[in-house]
């Protein structure tokens, strides 16, 4: 339980994907002018996090991974070089089921989410935490508490960095830093902070 | 649009990273030295002008519906193609960029071009147009790693530029420089010294100047 609660903890806030690997950097910071829009992509990389990466994690022990079709008898196979293609495979078909099953089940949240359900698929940290997962050999209860932790720690920033710029929207910035420049610049100094808890040892 | 626009357009007047905020997490991640700087812009560049190549050519024979799925699929077998080269002739670089060079699979230049570009144009043009966005994107990387190095480690490719402290030279060298976040300072103000040359790519105020003398004499 210890364990799990490390692996949270190190996940949201001290591993931040978005923070301390720059992953999803594109959506961050082009989709980050609203709290409002980026309560609902939050919420959508949580889902997709939570349900991917346990998944990749499945795919990868009992299909991929070196002597993983033992089962079949084919133990000598290692096909972990496909595991790119299956993961990037598995996270579009995810996306798609999950864009059915909401606008089937639940509209109200189906149309808060909008276009960025779609464009979860090309978000790297998608798949970012998934090749991290198999990179530190997690088991699926892990990679479960992994997944939930490493979306928590990017809603979290993307939330925060929009907090940020709708507070400077009436601030009196050069020309040329205007927009994507000072985003640059503020998301640099958030990222600087959050170094500030990378030495914490769990 | 000429073959020379094609590929001259994206260093300057249309940059995929610093105009099109498109393939921003590598461009970020891995410029702390040159070499891996100059390893990622050449698989990335290479990936570009495969991916744009093939699906320019089936561009014809492929249904919308399916379209994101084939051409995820196009780019990651060309992403594991450079993977299995890079770790074949180059372990070392391959070590220190890990995850990184599988993740030119969601690195969105590829899937912006394909979809902007190359889903609608001849392959010729197509080819120019990814080579052209690998040079754009290969240039800002090599500029930041740059920096980087020398100011980090006083280094350039592993060359000594400004001899350090620690080796009996004068250089103090600025470790920041080798923490992330200084990728983002130093990719801010490249954008602001872009955007006083090339005054277009100024992007509107979200809200009004009024002129306070006019507004003075009014009240």
């Amino acid at each position: 339980m210890n364990n799990l609660v490390d692996i949270f903890l190190r996940a949201a806030l001290i591993e931040n994907l978005a923070l301390a690997f720059f992953l999803g950097m594109c959506t961050f910071l082009a989709v980050s002018k609203q709290i409002k829009t980026t309560l609902g992509l939050g919420a959508a990389v949580i889902v997709v996090e939570t349900i991917s990466v346990p998944l990749n994690n499945l795919i990868y022990t009992c299909l991929l991974r070196d002597g993983a079709l033992a089962w079949a008898g084919l133990g000598h196979l290692d096909f972990s070089f496909l595991g790119l293609i299956v993961y990037i495979g598995v996270i579009a078909a995810m996306v798609q089921i999950l864009e059915m099953i909401l606008s089937r089940f639940s509209p109200a949240l189906y149309n808060a989410l909008g276009i960025f359900l779609p464009l979860l698929t090309v978000n790297c940290a998608i798949l970012g935490a998934s090749l991290f997962m198999v990179q530190r050999d997690y088991n699926f209860t892990e990679s479960v508490t992994y997944g939930f932790g490493v979306g928590v720690g990017w809603a979290l920033a993307i939330i925060a960095l929009a907090g940020l710029r709708e507070k400077m929207r009436y601030s009196d910035i050069p020309d040329g830093l205007q927009g994507l420049g000072i985003t640059f610049i503020t998301a640099g100094i958030m990222s600087l902070a959050f170094l500030g808890i990378s030495g914490i040892d769990l | 649009m000429s073959a020379r626009e094609a590929i001259l357009d994206p260093l300057f007047n249309k940059n995929p990273v610093l105009l099109q905020i498109l393939g921003i997490c590598s461009a970020l991640a891995i410029t702390n030295s040159v070499l891996t700087s100059l390893i990622m812009s050449m698989a990335v560049t290479a990936v570009l002008a495969f991916t744009n190549v093939c699906i320019s050519l089936i561009r014809n024979h492929l249904p919308n519906s399916v379209r994101i799925i084939v051409q995820m699929t196009i780019i990651a077998s060309g992403v594991i193609v450079v993977d299995e080269l890079l770790q074949a002739f180059a372990p070392d670089v391959a070590r220190t960029l890990s995850v990184f060079v599988s993740l030119i699979v969601t690195n969105c230049i590829i899937l912006g071009r394909a979809e902007a570009y190359a889903a609608q144009h001849n392959v010729r043009m197509s080819l120019l147009d990814g080579i052209g966005n690998g040079l754009g994107y290969s240039l800002v990387l090599i500029v930041v790693g740059s920096i980087r190095e020398i100011l980090g480690s006083g280094t350039w490719l592993g060359f000594t530029i400004m001899p350090v402290v620690y080796e009996g030279g004068w250089y103090i060298p600025n470790q920041m420089m080798l923490l992330a976040p200084s990728a983002f300072f130093i990719i801010g103000l490249i954008i602001w010294l872009l955007r006083s040359w090339k005054t277009g790519q100024v992007e509107e105020r979200e809200f009004k100047e009024i002129n306070l003398a006019k507004a003075g004499r009014q009240l």
